[in-house]
């Protein structure tokens, strides 16, 4: 969380910091305990809620888990199987038979060939990163139109806000169709004007975002009228 | 008198020839987050030195053979620019560069927390541009800084320091000069804020006292260098300079 998300002030902490005694105390993400101490792993600001301590880390790479919503790209076909790109570490892996359309044996390059967009979800991951990713589920489907932004993994929590409060608000500011993917991908769909003021946002947000909080951002873009973006 | 033949390294009133006390490093500044093209990155001068480093991934690593089912592996590698010295260097690996390269990624693997990653690979790109004795350890201290920078997590930063021996006198950092006619060159990984050593490395011979001094000046640079780290870092995001 940046100094601007709550007003309060935060405190930096760096790979290595001792934060205080671990007594009393939970150890959130970003934390180790030792010698009765909490250490922090990660560069990030410093957070405790309900008594746990943790790192709203600066940078940090997409670790997918089961249940996340995705925007993907098609990477590789095969005869019975897509790789795409998840902007993690690994590729994930969607089987035809978790596709929404009935899939032959050899023809999956005719329902989605490399470079297509996917809304996808991660169906599973296993302790060595296999990634397996559905596209049966309501929503879930192949993005023919629109285009796709990327920001900072971190970046994610704050677009959204308590309740997507954030989110709607920059689609009803924008009039764009707007999804938020869990791995830093933003699908974004509606006139050029709205997909131009949406895509100066989330600029702002991947530049700005550990500095400044994304509402102060949509502030001080909705001061600037669609056509100009 | 040590050394090479009669070599002065140290002035009348014990001072070097650089005008340092012995326990004096040469000066320091750490500027983080300077590639926008890498996931982290900084740049270290020491003295004359200047390292720049950049971190990539983790990624899927390749080829399959490299990769390790229950962690991550750093891939480092460690250049000095063919204009890093008077002689121009031969571009490309050579022999020392893959020696550094390896204890470099050692050290780092025992601070990161490579099982968070398994299978992948953090790539780590040390490229000196201007060398003057320490480069292994700039190179580390760059290193770290990059890694953090990227937001991989780890239980320390890794600080590069050494100390040495000229005419029988163990002092810390050595420049140019000492490293190639002084008696000893201890180059040390230490952790700031454990106090563990990552890594270790002499070259010649000191006694144990000599030793203890050594590294007694070690652990007080690691210190001072460490808090140039944290302070490099602290700019890029609480100063609000992206």
């Amino acid at each position: 969380m940046s100094q601007g998300q709550t007003g309060a002030e935060q405190r930096l902490v760096t790979p290595g910091m001792v934060i205080g005694p671990s007594a009393g105390k939970r150890a959130g993400s970003g934390i180790v305990t030792a010698e009765e101490s909490m250490i922090a792993t990660q560069l990030g600001w410093l957070r405790e809620q309900n008594n746990t301590v943790s790192i709203d880390p600066i940078n940090a790479a997409y670790m997918p888990r089961s249940g996340d919503l995705v925007v993907a790209t098609v990477a590789e076909v095969r005869n019975n199987l897509w790789f795409m790109n998840i902007n993690g570490a690994f590729q994930g892996l969607l089987p035809m038979s978790l596709a929404p359309w009935k899939v032959e044996f050899g023809a999956a390059r005719q329902h989605m060939d490399v470079g297509n967009v996917v809304l996808a979800r991660v169906q599973e991951v296993d302790e060595c990163h296999n990634v397996v990713l559905t596209m049966k589920g309501v929503g879930l489907r192949r993005l023919n139109q629109g285009t796709v932004e990327s920001i900072p993994v971190q970046h994610i929590v704050r677009v959204r806000g308590d309740n997507n409060s954030l989110l709607q608000r920059m689609r009803e500011a924008c009039d764009c169709r707007i999804m938020v993917g869990e791995n830093g991908r933003v699908w974004i769909d509606g006139d050029a004007d709205g997909i131009a003021w949406a895509r100066m946002a989330l600029q702002m947000v991947a530049e700005h975002g550990h500095s400044k909080a994304f509402e102060t951002i949509l502030s001080e873009m909705e001061q600037i009228t669609k056509g100009d973006a | 008198m040590g050394g090479y033949g009669d070599v002065q390294l140290l002035n009348d009133d014990g001072s070097r020839l650089d005008g340092r006390k012995v326990d004096e490093m040469r000066p320091v500044t750490i500027e983080a987050g300077i590639l926008p093209a890498a996931e982290g990155s900084a740049m270290v001068t020491h003295g004359l030195n200047v390292a720049v480093a950049a971190v990539y991934g983790p990624m899927e690593a390749h080829p399959r053979k490299i990769q390790r089912q229950d962690r991550a592996v750093i891939d480092v590698r460690y250049n000095m620019a063919p204009f890093s010295t008077s002689d121009r260097i031969r571009p490309g690996f050579n022999r020392r560069s893959r020696e550094i390269s390896k204890v470099t990624a050692e050290a780092l693997e025992s601070v990161v927390l490579v099982e968070r990653y398994p299978r992948s690979k953090i790539r780590v790109e040390i490229e000196i541009l201007a060398a003057e004795a320490g480069t292994r350890c700039v190179g580390i201290t760059a290193a770290s800084v990059a890694l953090a920078d990227a937001g991989i997590p780890m239980r320390d930063m890794i600080v590069g320091v050494a100390s040495g021996k000229i005419e029988d006198t163990v002092v810390l950092d050595l420049d140019k000069a000492e490293d190639n006619y002084g008696q000893a060159d201890l180059p040390v990984g230490i952790l700031p804020n454990t106090g563990e050593i990552a890594f270790l490395q002499m070259d010649g011979d000191l006694s144990l006292e000599e030793y203890n001094l050594a590294m007694e000046y070690n652990f007080k640079a690691a210190k001072e260098i460490h808090e140039i780290m944290v302070d490099a870092l602290r700019r890029r995001y609480e100063g609000g300079e992206a």
